[in-house]
């Protein structure tokens, strides 16, 4: 029984059309056609419904900080940064980075949009504060 | 009528290797000596051991290195890998086999340089989409977890601290415990911080040691020397891997095994005498006070205050000093199993809980993933 595979990530599976659309600073989630509902991280069935019947989109970048922390280095290491899961509008949550505030100065709650950037030259998706930044989430 | 695992198997040896630093050793050689302290602690020759049950970080195979490095030739083995919770998965499995009768002689071992072979213990291994953000794990997962619970509960640092502060009142009074120095809130608040909302102070150690059980049918666990720990109940629940996948960062599985594994036991909590939970971080002894039901969800920072659960308080909690204070050597599930036996043997020394006839276990692995809750009893709650 083959199971459907979009025709969107083709011969990719998609783990790796996630990381294909990171490099074109595309930030993409799943929509399962079988329950409506989003999923992250990139997986090949929806791990609510287990339907392998799903469509890549563009996330809306709207998000909300669930959970917040900040990572303490010893100067000689580096500065501290922030650590936060980011509840995404379409109702997937995340772990990301807020960077554009004090990583202490994240609050539970605060409304933030994502964009894709880097760390340590790996693409990701990051995190700005809503109302410092207009630019969408790409 | 009663579950069949109720009471079917019985841990009759234990053994351990001293908490902290053992410099120029490997984590077989921790294992190795643990395992022999045990074997004599249970009267047995090492060739009696026909079941092998062992996880480790640092060998996805440990099955097969301690059968042979201790020179056994098992017929039941099982190196279930569930982080710091799977030597308390263990009970489970090795209660299975020895009820079915796959083998007689159970052996669950784990031994560990993490402090001074700099090899501590590392988080699930399978984390694509979190490791790339470099959070500091497995820290950083529970510090999560705390700054969730303190914003929907009111959840105070100092609440926080007095986990830790608790857990050394209980190492003061254990010679074994790895750090025996006084310890107060303001300490604890005022530690070298490492991921906010934590201090290293609500951190558990990272230490040597090694830890071994022999676990028998109950039919045979009063042939041995020492009075025999009977696994009265257990149940494991698991969440999720990565962090983000944990459907309720305030709720933990521990909801679904300590109902699963108190029901096989048939009894309730009021029937508890010592309680020993897996603190590898200050949230964790509030998260499973609360999801085992000793406190409503949210109340157990105000749960812990007031030495509640240290020494001389309501309930006896971590009462070796827990991760926090006595041994946590990357996984710690063996040595809360540990501690839970010895007090129901009445061999705890000055931290013995008098009369302690039924104890309850809680195993944690990965990032608040893996739960197994376990009942155990003195012979008399059989």
């Amino acid at each position: 029984m083959v199971t459907t595979s979009d025709e969107l990530d083709g011969a990719l599976g998609p783990d790796a059309y996630f990381a294909a659309s990171l490099a074109e600073d595309k930030f993409k989630i799943q929509h399962c056609r079988d329950c409506g509902e989003y999923f992250f991280y990139p997986r090949a069935h929806c791990p609510g419904c287990g339907s392998g019947d799903y469509e890549w989109g563009a996330a809306s970048g709207r998000g909300v900080v669930h959970a917040t922390s900040v990572v303490r280095l010893r100067p000689e290491d580096g500065a501290d940064y922030n650590i936060a899961l980011i509840d995404l509008a379409e109702g997937p949550r995340l772990m990301s980075r807020v960077v554009d505030s004090a990583p202490q100065d994240v609050r539970i709650g605060d409304d933030v949009t994502a964009f894709v950037g880097e760390i340590d030259g790996n693409r990701v998706v990051l995190f700005r504060s809503s109302d410092t930044d207009g630019k969408d989430g790409g | 009528m009663s579950h069949a695992l109720r009471g079917a198997a019985a841990i009759v040896g234990i053994g351990a290797t001293r908490f902290g630093e053992l410099p120029g050793r490997t984590h077989t050689e921790n294992m190795s000596e643990a395992v022999h302290l045990a074997l004599a602690d249970a009267g047995l020759s090492k060739d009696r051991i026909d079941g092998v049950f062992g996880a480790d970080f640092t060998d996805s195979m440990v099955g097969l290195s301690m059968t042979e490095y201790l020179g056994l030739n098992p017929k039941y083995i099982d190196s279930t890998n569930l982080g710091g919770s799977s030597f308390v998965n263990f009970l489970q499995s090795a209660a299975l086999a020895l009820h079915a009768g796959l083998c007689d002689v159970a052996l669950i071992a784990y031994g560990s340089n993490a402090r001074t072979g700099g090899r501590a213990g590392r988080g699930p291994g399978s984390v694509p989409y979190e490791t790339v953000y470099k959070p500091r794990q497995p820290i950083n997962a529970y510090a999560l977890a705390a700054s969730r619970h303190m914003h929907e509960y009111g959840t105070t640092r100092e609440q926080l601290a007095e986990v830790a502060v608790a857990a050394r009142g209980w190492a003061q009074l254990n010679p074994a415990a790895f750090m025996r120095d006084p310890l107060t809130i303001d300490d604890v608040l005022g530690a070298r911080p490492v991921v906010d909302p934590f201090t290293v102070r609500d951190c558990c150690l990272v230490t040597d040691a090694g830890a071994a059980m022999i676990m028998v049918a109950a039919d045979r666990a009063k042939d041995f020397p020492q009075k025999p720990a009977y696994l009265l109940g257990i149940g494991t629940a698991t969440t999720h891997s990565q962090i983000a996948c944990m459907p309720d960062l305030t709720v933990t599985a521990v909801a679904q095994s300590s109902p699963r594994a108190l029901a096989m036991a048939e009894i309730t909590l009021g029937d508890v005498d010592v309680v020993e939970l897996y603190d590898a971080f200050t949230i964790n002894t509030i998260l499973f006070l609360e999801d085992m039901g000793f406190c409503p969800k949210g109340e157990g920072g105000r749960f812990v205050q007031d030495g509640r659960i240290a020494p001389g308080g309501e309930l006896p909690v971590n009462t070796n000093g827990g991760g926090l204070s006595c041994v946590h050597p990357g996984m710690y599930g063996m040595f809360l199993t540990l501690e839970a036996v010895e007090q129901l043997r009445g061999q705890a020394g000055e931290r013995q809980i008098a009369g302690a006839e039924i104890s309850l276990c809680n195993g944690n692995g990965g990032l608040l993933s893996s739960q197994v809750t376990a009942v155990l009893g003195a012979e008399s709650t059989l």
